[in-house]
């Protein structure tokens, strides 16, 4: 078995761009459900809409990468309006009914057959990134350490999201480490309490639903990018359960939890995956071959989770009397 | 802890807070929805119900300012929904309400706590993951740094912070937490976590304080704790509206009763005139009960008694 053969494609893959357009995503996530308490199943669809932001833009109407961009932003700006202003005065049960059913839902309206002269229906758009590779600094070639190695558009891609990345961990912990984060730390507490003391709470859970939306338009941006191409059905719920096994991973409510997870969990994910081939080829698997390790893979992982939420709940980096402080 | 210098003309030789509160409810008739010579709210035809059953039926209510009142009433008399509907955590069907002269019926809960009428909650409501000076912090109000864009502008907000730290430390020692201080508010025991909300409070620098409940499941040397607090501020200036179960309590610190049952005000006055109020008995203490607690030297409304007698009748 080829051990060292395993371990650098799990790193590859764990520091690759898709790992950090997840991080990203979950930086948002972590913005609604780590600090605010806001239960978004639907971080999905704000990584849909950036997507098609950059799609309808540069793919349909051949308008310039940065007005893709900031449509993708607006685009995120007005869902988590429309899908707060509705719910966030309610109880926390019906954010998290709504999302999910608007991201599924607004999958399949992109992916619509009156939707195709915009979105592409189910086809998507293509050639997305020409105005993104243009800017690549890097000369073709593969650049890297040892067997870790990615071509220059990855490395353009890992370097553009992993600082995207890095400049909203910042942001988040200058939020955070403010007056304005310790009442959107509050409402995660105790919302009727935040509102004792005179905070307007909806308006905080707005402004939260929005910047953790416009971290999650982002990371669709960077799949625009990354992938040069665009299709509704990369969209789906699980990706969304994904972004939360990676939060809940990493530590919810920590700067560094998202980038932590997002990592770890490629890593893991890459890891069993490659095993279990090697494994296969070697035919030491039992009950199971080829097209069912898939499935053996999200088993695995599921396992490591329920392990995880049992013995270690504050996630890796979490603090776990924190955690443990309203369990009695 | 601000509006000092109320009705300072009609203060007795007496100093102290008791004597200046009790000192303005002379004359004031005890009757169900009295005047008083300087109230800091008044309520009218104030209703709340919830499907069928009319929780809340006050016609009018009065608190003066700068006393110690309490609300008092049987179980589902409508305390707490009273409490909810003044302070904009619930809704009304009808009423009006004015709060230091200001109409406030009909605003969200967070703008009648800016307006000065801060409350607190029967079940305490720490937010546990703060940590106790991060608690307080979070109170103070007219922030720089609460605000989105504001909270980037580190320089501009330091010194505000620092100002409301050196507040808030002056009321964790006065309510004697400083040693929390850099603990997790989930840690304090529930008495500790009833200062704790009390003190926060006391952060927005309100001019009434609302308290649900303050002493329920409080050991009795934290009672006394809390009783001292209470007087203190009243002794300050600050309005106290509170409903408590405890006779003894009620009836050892209040200037002023007021009592519920069945959504309305049955009986207003100085605790005297509660104790032995005949509507005040049948409806709350039991009828046949008052004979035994007048020769124990004070109403101390028993449940159980009360209960027993109902049982026998």
């Amino acid at each position: 078995m080829d051990f060292l053969g395993i371990l650098t494609t799990s790193i590859t893959s764990a520091i690759g761009p898709v790992a950090a357009i997840y991080a990203l995503a979950i930086i948002g996530l972590n913005m609604h459900f780590g600090y605010t308490g806001l239960l978004n199943f639907g971080q999905v669809g704000f990584m849909l809409v950036g997507a098609y932001g950059v799609a309808v833009c540069v793919g349909t109407f051949g308008l310039p990468l940065s007005v893709g961009v900031a449509a993708s932003i607006l685009c995120a700006v007005v869902l988590a309006l429309l899908m707060g202003i509705p719910t966030l005065r309610l109880r926390a049960d019906y954010l998290a009914i709504c999302t999910i059913a608007v991201a599924e839902g607004l999958r399949f309206v992109y992916r619509a057959p009156f939707a195709r002269d915009l979105t592409g229906g189910v086809f998507g758009r293509q050639n997305l990134s020409d105005g993104f590779r243009e800017l690549n600094p890097f000369p073709p070639g593969r650049y890297g350490v040892g067997d870790i190695t990615f071509s220059s558009p990855h490395l353009w891609t890992m370097v553009v999201t992993w600082s995207l990345v890095l400049v909203s961990c910042l942001i988040m912990w200058s939020l955070m480490h403010s007056p304005w984060g310790r009442v959107i730390k509050g409402i995660r507490e105790d919302e009727d309490a935040v509102r004792s003391l005179g905070k307007n709470v909806f308006v905080y859970k707005l402004q939260s639903l929005v910047i953790g939306g416009v971290f999650g338009a982002l990371a669709g941006v960077m799949i625009a990018l990354h992938q040069a191409s665009v299709t509704p059905d990369q969209f789906r719920p699980q990706v969304t359960f994904y972004l939360w096994a990676m939060l809940l991973l990493g530590g919810a409510g920590r700067t560094w939890g998202p980038v932590i997870g997002s990592v770890v969990m490629w890593f893991l994910l890459t890891f069993t995956d490659e095993t279990m081939r090697a494994l296969d080829q070697m035919g030491w698997l039992p009950f199971v071959t080829g097209g069912e390790l898939g499935a053996v893979r999200h088993a695995l992982v599921g396992l490591i989770l329920v392990l995880l939420i049992i013995y270690r709940p504050q996630g890796l980096i979490g603090n776990r009397r924190e955690m443990l402080v309203n369990v009695k | 802890m601000s509006n000092n210098g109320v009705g300072l003309d009609e203060v007795s030789a007496d100093a102290d807070g008791t004597g200046r509160a009790r000192a303005d409810l002379t004359g004031v008739a005890a009757e169900p929805g009295s005047a008083k010579p300087d109230p800091i709210l008044v309520a009218d035809r104030v209703r709340r119900s919830f499907g069928g059953l009319t929780a809340v039926d006050v016609e009018h209510l009065e608190v003066q300012r700068g006393t110690v009142t309490a609300l008092i009433g049987p179980n589902g008399a409508g305390k707490s929904t009273l409490f909810n509907v003044l302070t904009g955590f619930d809704g009304s069907d009808s009423g009006s309400w004015t709060f230091q002269g200001g109409r406030i019926n009909g605003l969200p809960g967070h703008q009648v706590a800016r307006r000065g009428m801060v409350r607190t909650f029967q079940l305490t409501k720490a937010l546990t993951r703060l940590s106790v000076l991060e608690n307080m912090l979070l109170a103070a109000p007219g922030q720089t740094g609460e605000r989105l864009l504001g909270s980037f502008l580190r320089w501009y907000w330091s010194r505000q912070e620092q100002r409301n730290q050196r507040q808030a430390e002056e009321l964790l020692e006065r309510f004697r937490l400083t040693h929390m201080r850099d603990e997790i508010a989930g840690s304090l025991s529930g008495g500790q976590r009833k200062l704790l909300e009390m003190a926060r409070a006391l952060m927005v620098q309100p001019s009434m304080v609302m308290l649900d409940e303050p002493m329920a499941g409080v050991n009795p040397v934290l009672v006394e704790s809390l009783l001292e607090h209470i007087s203190a501020l009243r002794d300050e200036g600050t309005t106290i509206l509170f409903v408590e179960h405890d006779m003894d309590v009620i009836m050892g610190i209040s200037d002023w009763i007021i009592v519920l049952a069945e959504g309305r005000v049955i009986a207003e006055g100085r605790p005297d005139d509660i104790r032995s109020n005949q509507t005040v008995i049948d409806a709350y203490l039991g009828t046949q009960h008052d004979e035994t607690t007048r020769s124990n030297g004070g109403a101390t409304g028993n449940d159980g008694a009360a209960q027993g007698t109902e049982e026998t009748r």
